[in-house]
């Protein structure tokens, strides 16, 4: 959920942007009052709002998965622009674009299986322990079975 | 992955300087993010507990957390220093797909995450679609 989010907000945030930055006359640093006024233009106004809700499920996400888990899971976020360009723009998509579909949709599918969290000997106990239901973290899980059944023998 | 040689007066070296430039602070940046935040706990449990202000103020009175976010910004200002020289295709998926191999070395080594071989085969291939899809 919280990362649709960010894959959605940050691509969405960037086409504001620039739709709203090209529609301006251009900008030189010898006026720097012009870049002030340009915040207040609605598309620019509406994504940089996009922007920090992006960025605030970003910070979220990183506070109960790892960046090597999140930073693939968010860059599908290229792959919706591409598919909304196609759809809603009608703008044609090459044959090298769909390969780049197909590879990050596969790269973001065998990150989303794994766990997204490393497993951490239990010091940081709190911060950790609401994740092992998503961390379905093989090794880790049948120890504690293995041991008993050694165990169990003795 | 070879870099094309740019078409504009900027050689090689410099357009692969900037790209750098842009691939080191943003991993740093991201790292020192992820570390930050990790540091805090949960956010969801914070927010839970002491409702969205505590949550914001738990961000914002974490040091590294500016770090981080000062790396974020050099790492945006590279950029936009080099999109004043080359052309958007091609610093665009490059700095995008470099980054992700790096913050996966790096998130290894600094994060001392658990970057298994599924995540090495998902950074490479986003990578390289990544690359394909803005090229």
């Amino acid at each position: 959920m919280i990362l649709g989010l960010v894959a959605v907000c940050a691509p969405l945030g960037d086409t504001c942007l620039s739709r709203g930055m090209t529609k301006l006359p251009a900008i030189t640093l010898a006026h720097p009052a012009t870049l002030i006024a340009a915040v207040f233009t609605p598309w620019i106004t509406f994504g940089i709002a996009l922007l920090i809700g992006f960025f605030a499920s970003y910070l979220t996400a990183l506070s109960w998965a790892d960046l090597t888990y999140v930073l693939p899971a968010t860059a599908f976020g290229n792959v919706i622009v591409a598919l909304l360009a196609r759809f809603w723009l009608h703008e044609p998509i090459s044959l090298e674009r769909w390969a780049g579909i197909v590879l990050i949709t596969v790269g973001v599918g065998f990150v989303a299986h794994g766990p997204s969290l490393t497993e951490r000997p239990a010091i940081e106990g709190s911060a950790t322990e609401g994740l092992a239901l998503e961390g379905q973290s093989p090794a880790r899980a049948s120890e504690p079975a293995v041991r008993t059944a050694e165990e169990l023998p003795r | 992955m070879t870099i094309p040689i740019p078409a504009s007066t900027t050689g090689f070296w410099a357009a692969a300087a900037m790209i750098a430039a842009i691939v080191l602070c943003s991993t740093t940046g991201e790292v020192l993010t992820a570390a930050a935040m990790k540091s805090l706990g949960d956010l969801d449990d914070i927010r839970a507990h002491s409702g969205l202000k505590g949550a914001i103020r738990a961000v914002l009175t974490c040091p590294l957390f500016f770090v981080g976010v000062g790396f974020l910004a050099l790492a945006f200002f590279s950029l936009l220093l080099a999109l004043n020289h080359l052309n958007l295709s091609l610093v665009a998926p490059a700095s995008a797909s470099l980054t992700l191999v790096t913050n996966a070395i790096a998130g290894k080594i600094f994060l001392k995450e658990n970057v298994d071989r599924r995540r090495w085969t998902a950074a490479v291939l986003v990578c390289i679609g990544v690359y394909l899809l803005a090229h």
